[in-house]
């Protein structure tokens, strides 16, 4: 069985059906705010530096989770580096059979700890290969919401 | 030498109800969306075929000799498995009982409802089911007042705790 | 004793706010922090992090306890979660307890985290599936429910009155002004409890505690250790926790027979046979202020139906014979879950050693309870602490 298929026959079974109606706003954080509103306003990426740890965490963080410092030191990372690795989704999340799949990846930007979990665009499934730099797409920045969709995806970069 | 713990370290930036609809900070939203039926199972699935019925079952444990309502396949206090099936009446005694003017969401209620905790005759002290009381009044509510259930008609009863449609007084 | 004894070497905590702009990791990140340098540790002399945090459903981060670690010490180290709903709190302190206690660890953090305020259209909405899903959700449940079903109870049996009850919301509010993490203190009067609007009677307004963001860390380790680590070790005497029947409306619901039960157990271990006497601060589990009454009575501190007099009577006022609820609990600082019930713990390490503040506490105590409480009102958590 998929692990997509849903429960059949339920109606069989003598069951209540509900839902648990609440859903969630959550705010970004004090690292998540600063990162967003600069991706929003500026169209640039910024990281945190942990300088006892020599960790650049992209997307930023107030402390390092390794030796717990709070981290002050704040800079500007370009929005490109290279697929760490890469999925290709041939069903959405309702189960249906997507013609063109969704590839998926995570994005090492350049000198950075850590990544993106983003889509790939401007390529075909085949060509996506992992070690290959690409660089973000961004939103015109009067559509730009502060939101990890503000990039459109990331594609192979240009030279 | 340890560090004098001081008020200052406190930390934390508290926003106010408005700032997220203003959009003065960012913010994401989600839906889980998550819907679920819930087996009813072996114990309250015989239960709800007698509310369809129009019977209250419980189960009686011949160790602890307890009859107890909701009914469930194992006694919690001897650890045997429950096969006495024994009817109980439809009526009870109010063991407690709340006016509530809100509702799930925390939004208010223009008309009250009356949850109450009732014990069924039949079944051992101080065993109850939750229910809702009706034609009361906050005036009218106590702690021991005896109700019966009003029914549904046969026709639209489906097994479900709302075969009863609420607890009124005798 | 066949196990080690064990110390409360540091706390620390975040304000407790209705809405914070923080992360739940961000704030665990400040109260783990602020633990480890109140006892000038790092990171690398902790062997464990024991995590405490309510429903997932709050922060709506289903592996909460996991996307917690890094703020909370946790990363690559033995990291375990427990949940016992409200009394999550001091079910943490139990476990950070009784994994050096064994000793397996020597140093372990203890963090308790809960941001209710992500969970909309109210946070209610995600307790309201404690009820039994065949059984009691449809008939349009809240959670306000059960609280004032076990208020009316308690009430009627003992002839207990919406006022008696008040005055525990007036001194709790009232502790809680001194509490510099506190976000719902005030001078209330009575008057005001009784007056405020009706949620489910007898529930009023002022009768219940807010929904809060915040988090609370507590550093523990082995005697050996903790007598290096400071001069003031806090150790834990006795723990106690029990659970009963999730058959709710089977109860007693007058009397918390499982606080008893857990009580019992911390007292033997700590040698306490009169609680009243052996025992100098209280903090018992308050989200709604009958609770606190409920809790006492439990816990062994009152007969039952007589806690009231403890409160009416100034008995447990800060500067009274046995003062309960000095922080200003969770009616007078906050209720972010799991995190309120370890602040109970902190504020019983603050007060014996003497590190209160203005809510410290006249006379030296020696000695205090900090007590939680929750799930579907069946869980009971004890921690006794001495110097």
């Amino acid at each position: 069985m998929l692990p997509l298929e849903k429960p059949q026959q339920v109606h069989r079974a003598l069951a209540w059906q509900g839902e648990i109606p609440t859903y969630n706003i959550y705010t970004f954080g004090i690292a998540g705010e600063r990162f967003f509103r600069e991706l929003k306003e500026h169209g640039r990426f910024l990281g945190t530096r942990c300088p006892a740890c020599h960790l650049l965490y992209v997307p930023p963080r107030i402390y390092c989770e390794r030796c717990f410092a709070s981290l002050e030191e704040w800079v500007e990372v370009p929005g490109r580096g290279t697929v760490f690795t890469f999925t290709l989704a041939y069903y959405d999340l309702d189960g249906r059979r997507l013609e063109h799949p969704d590839i998926l990846a995570l994005v090492r930007l350049e000198g950075a700890h850590g990544g993106v979990l983003h889509r790939l665009g401007e390529v075909e499934p085949g060509q996506v290969a992992i070690g290959m730099p690409v660089e973000a797409v961004l939103k015109p920045p009067q559509e730009r919401r502060g939101s990890i969709l503000d990039i459109l995806y990331f594609r192979p970069t240009r030279r | 030498m340890p560090l004098r713990w001081t008020v200052n370290e406190f930390r934390g930036t508290p926003l106010r109800e408005s700032d997220i609809p203003e959009g003065r900070v960012l913010s994401v939203r989600w839906d889980p969306n998550a819907r679920y039926a819930w087996d009813a199972g072996i114990a309250i699935g015989r239960f709800l075929q007698g509310l369809k019925e129009g019977r209250i079952l419980g189960v009686h444990c011949p160790s602890c000799r307890r009859t107890v309502v909701p009914p469930r396949i194992v006694c919690e206090n001897c650890f045997r498995p429950l096969t006495q099936w024994v009817p109980l009446q439809d009526t009870g005694t109010v063991q407690t009982v709340s006016v509530c003017y809100v509702n799930w969401d925390a939004s208010r209620r223009r008309e009250p409802e009356f949850p109450a905790v009732i014990a069924l005759d039949g079944a051992s002290p101080g065993c109850g089911i939750l229910h809702i009381l009706g034609e009361v009044t906050p005036q009218t509510v106590r702690v021991g007042l005896r109700v019966r259930a009003l029914w549904k008609p046969p026709q639209e009863r489906t097994g479900a705790i709302t075969d009863i449609c609420y607890f009124r007084p005798l | 004793m066949p196990f080690r004894r064990v110390a409360v070497v540091g706390a620390g905590m975040t304000r407790f706010m209705r809405r914070a702009l923080e992360t739940p990791k961000e704030l665990a990140f400040y109260a783990t922090r602020m633990a480890l340098d109140s006892c000038e540790l790092t990171l690398k002399d902790i062997d464990g992090v024991i995590l405490g945090s309510a429903p997932d459903a709050f922060d709506g981060v289903h592996r909460k306890g996991e996307y917690l670690i890094d703020g909370a010490g946790a990363f690559r180290k033995p990291v375990m979660r427990g949940y016992v709903g409200g009394g999550t709190g001091v079910w943490a302190v139990i476990q950070g307890w009784y994994h050096v206690a064994s000793g397996l660890f020597d140093t372990v953090l203890v963090v308790c985290e809960e941001k209710m305020s992500s969970c909309y259209p109210h946070p209610q909405g995600a307790f309201n599936a404690i009820f039994d899903h065949t059984l009691e959700r449809p008939l349009g449940t809240n959670l306000l429910w059960i609280f004032a079903l076990e208020m009316h109870r308690y009430m009627a049996t003992y002839g207990i009155t919406e006022r008696d009850i008040a005055l525990v919301s007036v001194k709790n509010k009232r502790n809680g002004l001194d509490h510099p993490c506190s976000h719902v203190a005030g001078n209330i009067t009575v008057d005001d409890v009784l007056q405020s609007e009706v949620m489910a009677w007898p529930v009023k307004r002022l009768d219940v505690s807010p929904t809060s963001d915040g988090a609370v860390a507590l550093v523990m380790a082995c005697e050996e250790k903790a007598r290096r680590i400071t001069h003031k070790p806090v150790w834990v005497e006795g723990i106690g926790w029990c659970l009963d029947t999730s058959y709710w409306t089977n109860r007693d619901l007058a009397y918390p027979v499982y606080v008893e039960k857990a009580a019992r157990m911390a007292y033997k271990m700590a040698g306490i046979v009169d609680p009243r006497k052996q025992i100098d601060i209280v903090e018992p589990y308050d989200p709604f202020d009958y609770k606190e009454l409920h809790h006492l009575e439990g816990l062994g501190f009152a007969r039952r139906g007589e806690a009231p007099d403890l409160i009416a009577s100034g008995v447990a006022n800060r500067d009274g014979d046995l003062p309960v609820t000095p922080s200003g609990g969770l009616l007078g600082v906050g209720n972010p879950i799991a995190a309120a019930g370890l602040m109970k713990v902190a504020e019983i390490f603050w007060q014996l050693r003497g590190e209160a503040g203005k809510r410290q506490v006249p006379g030296k105590p020696r000695r205090g309870l900090a007590q939680a409480w929750g799930d579907l009102m069946q869980v009971g958590t004890v921690v006794v602490l001495g110097i």
